[in-house]
């Protein structure tokens, strides 16, 4: 100990725990501080209507249920891409390699796609899908360019589940005569949800909440969607026209409000699964 | 007349440029316990993994040599190597069992093979926990988790599972070195109850434990097979020097 300050052990632990909880706190407190705003301003525009009614007169009036539809289809699809291939990726990068220069370069070819910023795949996205592919402004478009967003974080949520998995498990399935991709399937996928979960579930609320991406790839028609083709506006690209445009703060407020809900209800709901499986396996 | 079921004949094995085994020659005969005992890093883990050919998931080995089990060059190309390491199982050190109830953790081989019908499953559970003397401890609580069991318990499980694939041999490694005096006991009076269906190789650290059950017991050393003869020659008048001064305790 070279500190000339010393404290008695009980008073020092007394210090640390003070500082440690109103460090957590703050954190906290932007949290509701947030939620609070959103829910003050958003809750008195809730009602069955604004969850059932389409838009009308650009937002200023009617509900946002063609923005929760879109909300729903475009991240959907998301997951439905990125799940597979981010899941796949991993499983080869921790069971079908050795770690080498070629992984290497995948897993830091992953880490620099997780720093790009969102507004570069909505560019991405509207020269690849919209434009080349000829997707045009749809819901396709945006959700394959969220699909890309996301990958990385399912990558690596899953590749730290995998790993995560005792060793001991693979040789004892190899010893009991398992090929290696049935002890992917029966011993190692099984072991790692719960971390995949937790990667799809960031996913899900990245998706939920991107709007620059999302803006320049699915476009922003009002219309309730009919197809994978049709232009349609997500909650946040809603809620960021509203309010950018100035067409109506009280509907802005009342479109964040979902926004918030529906992705406390989402993490709440899966957390909850979670425990449930985990408990049932052990 | 001993049937001899595993022949080694002038085996090495490398780990990368590291030579783990050097040259070993030695029979396993039918319906045997084979001790094999030696210090630590003497190649006793690594023998075992290469008759199952599990060495084949370590980036780096490699053999050279011959090894038939039943007439068969087991390294050889047409080899099935998933059918290998069901007919010689497998016990490692350390009991694992699966994450999954005790009932499905005796089933996973079988069921791998396509197998699900429930009388036949039932039946294998029943009988492979009778051979490894755990299914009146557990014939209540099929359905509960593995993991809930004791130490011992689990070890006799991972017998048992090893059991439900009707191999011909079973190989342990080490099996009760985390295991209290009464559940090493128990683990080795299965091991001599199955001695009448099945071929043992029983790796240990505990020389005692190879003087218990092993018919003969083989001494690696750094490697090398020093020695190998029923267990009284070995214990009482060994042939070579470096045995005596392991089994007095003098290194290892």
């Amino acid at each position: 100990m070279g500190s000339q300050l010393r404290l008695k052990p009980r008073v020092e632990q007394k210090v640390v725990q003070l500082v440690m909880i109103f460090l957590t706190s703050i954190a906290v407190l932007v949290l509701v501080f947030i939620l609070v705003v959103i829910l003050k301003n958003g809750l008195p525009q809730l009602s069955l209507e604004f969850l059932t009614r389409n838009p009308a007169d650009m937002g200023r009036e009617g509900g946002i249920l063609s923005t929760i539809v879109a909300t729903i289809f475009l991240t959907l699809i998301a997951l439905l891409v990125a799940t597979p291939l981010g899941v796949g990726t991993a499983i080869y990068l921790t069971e079908y390699t050795v770690e080498s220069r070629v992984t290497r370069i995948i897993r830091f070819g992953a880490e620099c796609l997780a720093g790009i910023p969102s507004i570069i795949f909505g560019l991405f996205g509207f020269i690849l899908f919209v434009n080349k592919l000829k997707f045009g402004w749809s819901i396709l478009s945006g959700g394959l360019t969220l699909a890309f967003m996301v990958l990385p974080t399912i990558i690596r949520t899953s590749e730290e589940a995998i790993k995560s998995v005792p060793p001991a498990y693979r040789l004892v399935s190899f010893s009991l005569g398992s090929s290696r991709w049935q002890t992917v399937t029966r011993v190692i996928l099984p072991s790692a949800i719960p971390g995949i979960v937790t990667g799809v579930i960031l996913s899900i609320g990245r998706s939920i909440g991107e709007t620059a991406a999302v803006i320049f790839t699915a476009g922003s028609a009002l219309r309730m969607p009919t197809s994978l083709f049709s232009s349609s506006r997500t909650m946040s690209v809603h809620f960021y026209i509203l309010a950018k445009e100035g067409v109506s703060m009280p509907k802005a407020y009342g479109t964040a409000a979902v926004l918030v809900i529906s992705i406390l209800i989402i993490n709440i709901a899966t957390y909850y699964l979670m425990e449930k499986y985990i408990r049932r396996k052990s | 007349m001993k049937q001899r079921g595993i022949l080694v004949r002038d085996f090495s094995h490398y780990y990368g440029q590291t030579r783990s085994l050097n040259n070993i020659n030695l029979d396993v005969y039918r319906h045997e316990i084979l001790g094999i005992i030696g210090p630590a890093r003497s190649g006793k883990s690594t023998f075992l993994a290469c008759l199952n050919r599990l060495n084949d998931l370590i980036p780096g080995s490699r053999v050279e040599g011959k090894i038939l089990v039943d007439d068969q060059d087991i390294y050889g190309a047409e080899v099935d190597v998933v059918a290998l390491r069901r007919k010689l199982g497998m016990v490692f050190a350390t009991p694992v069992p699966l994450p999954l109830t005790i009932y499905e953790n005796i089933v996973f081989g079988v069921r791998l093979l396509g197998n699900h019908n429930r009388r036949e499953l039932d039946l294998i559970v029943e009988d492979s926990l009778q051979k490894a003397g755990l299914w009146n401890e557990v014939k209540d609580r099929l359905n509960s988790s593995a993991l809930k069991l004791s130490g011992g318990q689990q070890q006799r499980l991972c017998i048992a599972r090893v059991l439900a694939l009707k191999p011909e041999y079973i190989m342990l490694d080490e099996p009760t070195s985390g295991l209290d005096p009464i559940s090493t006991m128990k683990i080795e009076d299965s091991l001599r109850a199955l001695k009448q269906n099945y071929t043992i190789i029983l790796v240990t650290n505990n020389t005692k434990q190879a003087a218990r059950v092993a018919d003969r017991t083989a001494f690696f050393l750094m490697g090398e097979l020093v020695e190998i003869d029923e267990t009284p020659v070995v214990f009482t008048r060994p042939s070579d020097k470096r045995t005596e001064a392991y089994l007095e305790g003098k290194f290892g």
